[in-house]
């Protein structure tokens, strides 16, 4: 039975970080993408263990760096000056992406424009004809990761729903979404059916008028 | 043999017109700016240009573009906030792109280097990245083909090397000058300081002098 918190939400983003730092197993290994994913590294519980990747060549990444411990020569995927922890580790680009494509990171944490019930991903280009696409390591973190998990607002600014039935912004990736964590539910999404794990603010009968996406309760 | 240069226009003085010029850096951080500063004096031009982004505020990369000398950009992530310059050219439709997944950017030059012929990459599968593409699907997953990128140069911005053209770099400023390295005709490295030979662990060593054509110190040259 999906689990439901009609006490608080719609949860603000930290909260949403929260969450998803919960969900991170002690010791993982894990990348955190570029924006609102960059929040969970303050919810890890101190001592967990959890060993921070930075896609443009570290493991054992800390916090951003301020004031004399800002150095040009290390920054994160972001280009934001970062510090190390004790045990990092640096290496060149095409083994960074190599351990991701290889399925050696247990996480990824990215943002969405659009995910499917299928699990496709969007998050890479809007496809208006004025945008300059980008794509950095989007794709590559989207295929890679063990396990992907994607942060984001259920709704957009005009209120259409952002989970979807099919993408209809250009894919980054096809059936690689494990979990949504937005602001006011958590979906499991993938080949079987989307399950709503957990509300906030509102009820899963609620959800199931206001997506076009079939759901179901969580197991019990 | 590596060649110690006395000078940044010395290490570049040979760049033809046309090349594929393969430029390190992950933002600012290990971007060889000195060596693109000479390249812009130097004057080549209808260059195609790999780096992971495409310039950033006025100076290396981004003064490179604006000086025209680029016919063609493949990277992976031309838009940032302080990319005007480009963002400029290619709206007035006066630059190429190549748009190009990160990891696949650094694969296509490590397989460059490596002499392999192509390779199935995850990475893309099912994208518009992947149109025109061969795809297969192998042990279950769909695989796009992707070809070697290989420079006719390589700039490239290293911490310290031995007078052999050893290299160390300096934390993330590391990030594509190792792979570059191998995946172009010459490579040409600025550093911080020029060691003598056995001065650097060999243990430690990240690009083998063997990849390294032309090294340029910031203590000596101008």
């Amino acid at each position: 039975m999906t689990t439901t918190h009609l006490d608080r939400g719609p949860l603000t983003k930290q909260e949403m970080a929260a969450l998803v730092a919960r969900d991170i197993a002690p010791g993982s290994f894990v990348n955190l993408g570029i924006g609102q994913p960059t929040l969970v590294a303050d919810h890890l519980a101190p001592g967990s263990g959890v060993v921070l990747h930075t896609e443009n060549g570290m493991l054992g990444m800390g916090p951003a760096a301020l004031g004399d411990d800002v150095d040009p020569d290390l920054t994160n995927a972001g280009k934001i000056p970062v510090t190390e922890l004790l045990g990092a580790s640096y290496f060149h680009h095409a083994d960074s992406f190599a351990m991701m494509r290889g399925g050696h990171l247990d996480v990824c944490v990215l943002g969405a424009f659009q995910v499917s019930a299928g699990g496709d991903l969007a998050n890479w280009h809007t496809g208006a004809p004025d945008a300059i696409p980008a794509v950095g390591g989007a794709m590559d973190l989207a295929i890679g990761a063990k396990q992907v998990l994607v942060m984001m607002t259920l709704f957009a600014k005009d209120g259409s729903p952002k989970l979807v039935p099919s993408c209809t912004y250009p894919l980054t990736g096809v059936g690689c979404v494990d979990r949504v964590y937005t602001d006011v539910a958590v979906f499991e999404v993938g080949a079987g059916p989307t399950v709503v794990t957990e509300t906030f603010g509102t009820s899963f009968e609620e959800l199931r008028e206001r997506l076009d996406v079939p759901l179901v309760h969580k197991p019990s | 043999m590596t060649v110690v240069c006395a000078s940044y226009d010395e290490a570049v003085a040979d760049v033809a017109d046309g090349s594929t010029v393969l430029v390190g850096g992950f933002g600012m951080a290990g971007m060889p700016v000195q060596l693109i500063d000479a390249l812009i004096r130097q004057g080549a031009t209808d260059l195609t240009v790999v780096s992971n982004n495409a310039g950033n505020g006025d100076t290396g990369l981004a003064a490179l573009l604006a000086a025209k000398r680029v016919r063609k950009m493949i990277c992976s992530f031309p838009r940032q906030s302080d990319s005007w310059v480009f963002d400029g050219l290619y709206r007035a439709g006066a630059i190429e792109l190549e748009v190009v997944p990160q990891g696949t950017l650094a694969e296509r030059m490590r397989a460059a280097g490596a002499g392999i012929g192509a390779f199935f990459c995850p990475t893309g599968a099912g994208t518009p990245l992947a149109a025109g593409k061969e795809a297969r699907v192998i042990d279950g997953r769909e695989h796009v083909l992707e070809l070697p990128l290989k420079g006719d140069v390589a700039l490239i911005g290293a911490h310290v090397a031995d007078r052999m053209g050893n290299l160390v770099y300096r934390k993330t400023a590391r990030n594509f000058g190792p792979v570059m390295a191998t995946a172009a005709t010459t490579s040409v490295v600025q550093v911080s300081r020029v060691v003598e030979v056995g001065e650097l662990d060999p243990e430690v060593v990240v690009t083998p002098s063997i990849y390294v054509d032309r090294v340029v110190s910031a203590e000596v040259a101008a």
